[in-house]
């Protein structure tokens, strides 16, 4: 038998899911063991940085990225594990492009930190202390690592191969990355490995015309079963998204949130979304148009809920007298 | 009056309407200001969301989008779509810090050449105010990225661990 391939895992900005989707290919996992040695997989293994910068370089034949990269650990470990791996795959829609962890785009760090360390009604911490990244203990230094200014994607810090979207990868397409890993017959990268079409392309519901009065939010309607959900006016994000995942939400009557990030084609999944939404208003007159767009609650979340930091704008945009309005506040 | 903030403003112009009328000011010697620069495209209902979100992303400080004035439009209802994009892409902007005062939309005929130089004057005296936005992003979007990979394998590996 030949050489058996070698996987690495790692796991960066991301809540843990694609962890878990791994194994979400049930006794499949033993099919990839077959063909395949793990080499590094913090979550699930004991495995040191150490040794993986001991390891030659392209010595890894598949490294499977999750999560996206907003600390110097993270950043160090993508370039690293670049450098060690012959096939990088961002895994899951947090590598792709950011994912909800991207959301944090629309704030600072230093809002971010006030948020986490100090206002949060569970918090208690009269004497304001903030993490250091490094301090001076009597027994020697002590260091964490940086927390960024911004959420980067993967592929916005190294070069990226392979894109396996979703929140998390459906095991269909975990499946089929393997296997087409095993016999050697990936797509010429860069690719992503999922449809090339959109969301409702694979959705089941009929769909007819679309004119929204008002649009309403998944809590305040029970859905019609087999009706396109943007037809009873709830906001689905499928138009603007990719498809590959089988439309598996809509199929439980929840509207897609976009987690494949933008299809073929469309650079800015929330400039498409904008579009599309606004496309099946039914008004005409300028105040029509504000009562219904009113009902749209929070665009920028909603649209960019996966795709924030591979966005045309990336990430909010403060102005310097912004900042200093609010250093003053503070100071108050 | 050498350091005087200068911005860039990018509109998009209805080929029909608004970009004769911007026609209509040049032959008619209207002065107004050069800060903007105009693109034209076939209907303002062609103007993609994302050609605004582009043209900040590489260093716009304001966006006008002008077409033919309601009921006007070369087909039917083009204006009527950019109309119905326009407050949910203001208010998403808002989102990412970019201020409403940046965004215009209007309708200019094809003989309003004096309307056109007018709003350009207004525009470029509200961007004037605001001051730059200062929103140009580095390196390549999603897309180009897919496309034409930059090479980034051989990289220094940070020494920070």
């Amino acid at each position: 038998m030949a050489e058996k391939l070698k996987f690495a895992f790692y796991w960066a900005a991301s809540c843990g899911g694609c962890e878990v989707a791994v194994l979400d290919i049930d006794q499949k996992i033993l099919d990839v063991i077959q063909v395949a040695d793990i080499v590094f997989w913090p979550c699930a293994m004991d495995f040191k940085y150490k040794d993986v910068e001991a390891m030659e370089d392209k010595s890894i034949d598949v490294c499977f990225f999750n999560g996206a990269v907003r600390s110097s650990e993270q950043e160090h470990l993508a370039h690293l594990l670049r450098r060690k791996s012959k096939v990088m795959v961002a895994f899951g829609s947090c590598a792709c492009f950011g994912g909800i962890p991207g959301l944090a785009n629309l704030y600072t760090k230093e809002e971010i930190m006030r948020r986490q360390y100090i206002e949060t009604p569970t918090t208690v911490n009269p004497e304001k202390t903030m993490p250091q990244t490094s301090y001076m203990a009597p027994e020697g230094e002590l260091t964490i690592p940086e927390f960024y200014e911004s959420v980067n994607s993967l592929g916005q810090v190294i070069d990226v191969d392979y894109y396996l979207p979703g929140c998390p990868p459906p095991p269909e397409l975990v499946v089929a990355a393997v296997e087409a890993i095993a016999k050697g017959n990936l797509p010429a990268a860069p690719a992503i490995i999922a449809g090339n079409k959109t969301v409702c392309e694979e959705c089941p519901r009929t769909k007819a015309e679309k004119i929204v009065k008002k649009f309403k939010r998944v809590h305040q309607v029970i859905p019609e079963d087999d009706v396109c959900l943007l037809e009873q006016g709830i906001v689905c994000c499928g138009p603007g998204t990719r498809s590959g995942c089988g439309a598996q939400c809509l199929q439980v009557n929840m509207p897609c949130r976009g987690c494949f990030g933008p299809p073929d084609h469309v650079t800015d999944q929330g400039a498409k979304l904008l579009s599309a939404l606004t496309s099946i208003m039914d008004a005409e007159d300028p105040e029509k148009i504000m009562e219904i767009t009113k009902s749209i609650a929070d665009p920028a979340g909603t649209f960019y809920r996966f795709s924030m930091p591979v966005s045309l704008l990336e990430k909010k945009h403060f102005t310097k007298e912004a900042s200093e309005k609010k250093d003053v506040a503070e100071v108050k | 009056m050498k350091n005087e903030f200068e911005p860039n403003i990018v509109a998009f112009c209805c080929t029909w309407c608004t970009y004769t009328g911007a026609d209509l000011a040049g032959i008619s010697r209207m002065i107004y200001p050069s800060n903007v620069k105009i693109i034209r495209t076939m209907c303002s209902g062609r103007v993609d969301p994302q050609f605004v979100m582009k043209a900040f992303r590489e260093g716009a400080d304001g966006v006008m989008i002008c077409g033919c004035h309601p009921g006007d439009c070369h087909y039917q209802n083009g204006n009527v779509k950019a109309m119905r994009r326009y407050p949910l892409l203001v208010e998403m902007l808002g989102q990412f810090g970019i201020e409403e005062d940046r965004i215009m939309l209007e309708w200019v005929s094809a003989s309003e050449g004096d309307k056109f130089a007018e709003i350009c004057e207004v525009m470029t005296e509200r961007v004037k105010k605001l001051g730059p936005l200062g929103m140009k992003r580095k390196g390549q979007d999603f897309r180009q990225a897919l496309m034409h990979p930059a090479k980034k394998i051989n990289e220094e590996v940070p020494v920070k661990a």
